[in-house]
């Protein structure tokens, strides 16, 4: 019971796919800008990411050595077409924000991470669980970018006006960057910076050491 | 006598080791197989949705660019999108078609059947269309009997995606009252914006064709010289110039050309 509660609570901080494995960021950075294409995003991933690891998990004793990886891609863009698919028929707004990038969750090294190192090698339950752990954290980061962003470059958050714009006769002034995708670089850089610091055994070695002009590296 | 009890089948299949050639064959097939009955069951109950999406989608363009066309607003008041006239054009004599009902005909399904479409030649085909249907569709807006609008649909090759538009003309049949796409796959950030209200405010009032009637709308690099010319969208160079090829194909003999003949001199009976 305590296990199964970690696969589901690892990932959420402590093995947090953005923040440690810095996986996912393509999308993170892309559909931010405002909290709800943010939300449906994370919905959409986590979806896709329990459904192909519990299939994945379900078929591992099976999958043929040699196209391994195939399968496991044509499981997860299928899933992926009929999530867009879906989207595109109950959610047609939001599809239309999230444009090419529900498609691209195919590509998305989070799911097939979770497929190779996790699902192959464990029962469904437990895959399942690691598969929604992740997608939960996927989603809090994503939610906390979104946020940010949304309520300093527009004001808003779910499309509700928080800080009254100076074009709307308040005081707020909104940051146009937080906009642009290199403020989800920044925010998703200190949130590393934060967790890491708290957490000092998520620090990675530095592959090289960089020498001081007066070294000449020979020992 | 070979084993045929299916149970047992599955079963030898599953005991096969992993690196098995059957089985790597086998099992590629049904995975295959499931995902595609997967994908085409989802795709077939779930189109329906989307296609009502996209035409209300489509219909709230037509009425979004009505409404927004300029100094119109006093004769668009409680006029929707249902109330206008649609026409069928015969593009070819440039006459309006009988026979056609105008709300039932599907240009984009019509543009799929050869019988009822015709094959580009490559030179002429400058918007990459390849197959033109017979008939188009015109939508027609009146005040007090006298032509005031004509709207035309268009489609043409962007940069990376087909782009549909309507682009309204006033009655003299050169001067643009407005455009708008109402679908396309471009860059977001970049080509897709085309659709923004801010560029698509630069049309209204420009020309379509100079005084001698040769066709020279175009986006141009920078900035506008003329009333011929939009500025074009930096980093959209080849988005701007489908754009401009779509305008001179749709505005030309294997497009609207006729038909924007006979309504300037005068022998359309509208």
């Amino acid at each position: 019971m305590k296990q199964s509660l970690a696969y589901l609570t690892d990932p959420l901080v402590k093995a947090n796919p953005i923040t440690l494995h810095i996986l996912g960021i393509c999308s993170a950075l892309a559909v931010t800008t405002s909290v709800s294409t943010a939300l449906t995003m994370s919905c959409a991933l986590t979806v896709v990411l329990v459904l192909s690891s519990a299939m994945i998990s379900a078929i591992r004793h099976h999958i043929p050595t040699a196209i391994r990886l195939i399968v496991q891609i044509t499981i997860i863009a299928s899933l992926v077409i009929v999530m867009d698919m879906f989207l595109k028929a109950f959610a047609f707004e939001m599809s239309k924000r999230l444009s090419i990038f529900v498609g691209l969750i195919v590509t998305n090294c989070l799911i097939l991470a979770r497929a190779e190192t996790f699902a192959r090698q464990n029962p469904v339950w437990p895959s399942t669980l690691d598969a929604l752990g992740n997608g939960i954290g996927y989603g809090i980061i994503l939610l906390i970018v979104g946020t940010i962003r949304e309520l300093f470059g527009a004001g808003t958050l779910l499309g509700f006006e928080i800080l009254p714009l100076v074009e709307n006769g308040g005081w707020f002034r909104p940051l146009r960057v937080m906009l642009l995708a290199p403020s989800a670089f920044f925010i998703v850089g200190f949130l590393v910076w934060i967790i890491r610091s708290r957490r000092p055994e998520q620090i990675e070695q530095p592959e090289f050491r960089i020498l001081g002009h007066d070294e000449t590296g020979e020992a | 006598m070979a084993d045929i009890n299916p149970i047992r089948l599955w079963r030898r299949f599953l005991a096969l080791p992993n690196e098995s050639l059957t089985k790597t064959l086998v099992f590629a097939f049904l995975v295959t197989f499931i995902a595609s009955v997967f994908v085409s069951v989802s795709a077939v109950t779930l189109n329906p949705f989307y296609q009502a999406n996209l035409d209300r989608e489509q219909r709230a363009r037509m009425s979004g660019m009505i409404a927004a066309l300029a100094g119109m607003s006093d004769i668009m008041s409680g006029v929707s999108v249902d109330e206008l006239e649609v026409r069928i054009v015969d593009l070819a004599s440039g006459t309006f078609a009988t026979g056609v009902d105008p709300v039932s005909y599907d240009q984009r399904e019509a543009a799929r059947d050869p019988n009822r479409s015709l094959t580009l030649p490559e030179e002429a085909d400058i918007a990459g269309i390849r197959q033109r249907a017979n008939y188009a569709p015109v939508f027609i807006l009146r005040q007090d009997q006298a032509l005031e609008l004509v709207v035309l649909p268009m489609r043409g090759v962007g940069y990376q995606s087909m782009l549909y538009a309507f682009l309204a003309l006033r009655a003299d049949g050169n001067t643009i009252a407005g455009l708008t796409f109402y679908e396309l796959g471009e860059t977001p950030g970049l080509g897709a914006r085309i659709s923004d209200p801010d560029w698509l405010a630069l049309w209204p009032g420009k020309m379509l064709a100079d005084e001698n009637g040769d066709i020279r709308i175009s986006v141009v690099r920078g900035q506008a010289q003329s009333p011929l010319e939009i500025d074009g969208i930096s980093g959209a160079t080849r988005t701007g110039n489908g754009v401009s090829n779509m305008l001179h194909f749709w505005l030309g003999e294997y497009g609207f050309g006729p038909f924007l003949k006979r309504l300037q001199s005068g022998t359309l009976r509208l």
